[in-house]
């Protein structure tokens, strides 16, 4: 009998940074400030943590976080790559940590400065272009938005998937961010005018397909389901955790395998489900990653919300959003109107959904699919209350 | 510093056959030499037959547009100034489902501004030449038919 990490750990502590550009703190301070936050939130304190999970990318490191907080020490870290698909197996890792007595309390986290003009990965790129980039770079196919505009240019020639599809996405999340006092366009409401008006990024991608810049840092404490039900706030379980790599892949440019359309969302619902009691048809509310809105049809056929080929007609009449769609998505705003820090706030928001304390509160949730970024090996969460 | 295209590390022992085949004006694709497999983007081991040996060998030059796009500023400054530009996914006509990232030309020197990206069409069907860019040879594409 496999043992199971089904609801035997649970999400006890949110925290976060004010979100914005340009913010003065250091990424290790912002970091260091999300992790208090969480701690505190929890009602625990920073010696009590044991357990570390981050993102590769992280510039701070576990020894600076340990050395600032005052956590306790540390009997279990690791990091995770492949930058936005890290989010849900940082905390998915934690809980392996925790339910196999690695340690008793951990944190994950993800701290960013991406408003900063200069802090752009593709920004970086050297004249000559190592490794896999050498194939796409040099005919100047440079930054992510282009990788994910060649697939979507595809996907809609394939499934007949239209402008108008991606514009349900981007309302959608925008609407939910205008009712949140911490999304960075809270006070900037999309018409579907202006999103068809919009500058061009990378054709057939325009301003509003794609994902904010921020400076930011979120963090989550996770702890035994035994010992969550002694602390502040109803537990969120984790009910399942998958990871996602699926057979040829090649992260952002994956142009070279039989099946370009089919993602690592496919690789990694496969598992999520298996191990779940859930079906996509039991879920209320998700937060699925949004660097870019066609990443939302994409995810809705991996995880099974619809048919390959039926995820753009999914999004018509409504269906993204709080309070009557189907399935109300990115409830906060998502990377795309709340704060895009590699998807960590999607974590924090599923975690306000099950206790009840969301902007846009879908009634009794007591589901919640959480996604890491799609276009690179993934992850995701399964939140119950 | 003079804002310069991207090229490929023509020193990358994995890929250096590509790029000299490109400088030679051949399109060459890396084909397993257990199995007979051509695999894209090269790598050591076939993941068909797990060989480790293989051969460059040379392709028809031919292929179908899968798809594209046309990137706008920001971009690179060497880049801004071609912008908007067409940057295409090719499949090859003998294995589709070997692909190469490049741009629709009118000829091998034309720039990849040249073409009305409104007149892209997925499936259309293309044919390689090679363009010098910097210290690299670089294959492209133009119409035929």
């Amino acid at each position: 009998m496999l043992a199971s990490l089904q609801d035997r750990t649970a999400i006890v502590g949110i925290g976060q940074t004010r979100f914005g550009k340009g913010l003065g703190d250091s990424e290790l301070s912002l970091a260091c400030q999300a992790v208090a936050a969480a701690i505190d939130d929890a009602g625990l304190k920073p010696a009590d943590v044991d357990g570390l999970a981050m993102f590769s990318m992280e510039n701070g490191r576990e020894v600076d976080l340990a050395r600032n907080v005052g956590l306790g020490d540390i009997t279990h870290f690791g990091e995770i790559g492949y930058g936005g698909g890290a989010g849900c197996a940082a905390v998915g890792h934690a809980a392996m940590a925790v339910a196999t007595g690695q340690c008793e309390v951990a944190v994950a986290w993800r701290a960013r400065k991406r408003a900063d003009k200069a802090s752009r990965p593709w920004a970086q790129a050297r004249a000559r272009v190592p490794g896999s980039w050498q194939w796409s770079r040099p005919a100047g196919l440079l930054r992510p938005v282009d990788e994910i505009a060649m697939l979507t240019r595809r996907y809609m020639h394939e499934y007949g998937a239209t402008r108008d599809h991606l514009a349900n996405v981007a309302l959608a999340f925008r609407k939910h961010a205008n009712r949140n006092p911490d999304a960075m366009m809270r006070d900037k409401p999309l018409t579907r005018e202006a999103y068809m008006a919009a500058r061009w990024i990378s054709e057939p991608l325009c301003l509003y397909d794609n994902c904010l810049e921020t400076d930011g840092a979120l963090a989550v404490v996770i702890t035994s389901a035994e010992r969550a039900r002694d602390l502040p706030h109803p537990p969120a379980y984790i009910h399942a955790f998958a990871q996602g790599l699926p057979q040829q892949h090649q992260p952002m440019i994956n142009f070279f395998c039989d099946d370009p359309l089919r993602g690592p969302a496919w690789a990694c619902a496969r598992r999520l489900w298996e191990r779940s009691e859930f079906t996509p048809q039991d879920i209320d509310v998700a937060q699925i990653y949004d660097a870019f809105s066609p990443l939302i049809p994409l995810s809705l056929e991996g995880y099974g919300f619809c048919e390959r080929g039926e995820g753009a007609a999914f999004t018509e009449g409504g269906a993204l959003e709080w309070p009557h769609g189907r399935l109300p998505t990115n409830t906060a705003g998502g990377g795309m109107s709340e704060a895009y820090v590699h998807g960590f706030n999607l974590i924090t928001e599923g975690v306000r959904q099950i206790r009840g304390t969301s902007v846009c509160q879908v009634a009794d949730a007591a589901s919640c699919l959480v996604t890491s970024g799609e276009g690179v090996p993934t992850s995701a969460l399964l939140l119950r209350g | 510093m003079e804002p310069r295209l991207l090229t490929p590390d023509l020193e990358d022992p994995e890929s250096r056959p590509f790029w000299e085949g490109c400088a030679r004006g051949e399109l060459l694709v890396q084909t397993c030499d257990g199995c007979g497999a051509r695999r894209m983007p090269p790598r050591p081991m076939c993941p068909a037959c797990r060989s480790l040996a293989s051969t460059w060998q040379p392709t028809s030059g031919r292929g179908r547009v899968w798809s594209y796009v046309v990137p706008h500023p920001p971009l690179l400054p060497a880049y801004n100034e071609f912008a908007p530009y067409n940057v295409i996914v090719v499949a090859l006509e003998e294995d589709p489902a070997i692909r190469f990232v490049g741009n629709l030309v009118e000829a091998a020197d034309g720039r990849i501004d040249a073409i009305d990206p409104a007149t892209i069409r997925i499936g259309e069907a293309v044919e390689v030449v090679f363009a010098a860019v910097e210290d690299a040879t670089l294959p492209r594409w133009v119409r035929r038919g």
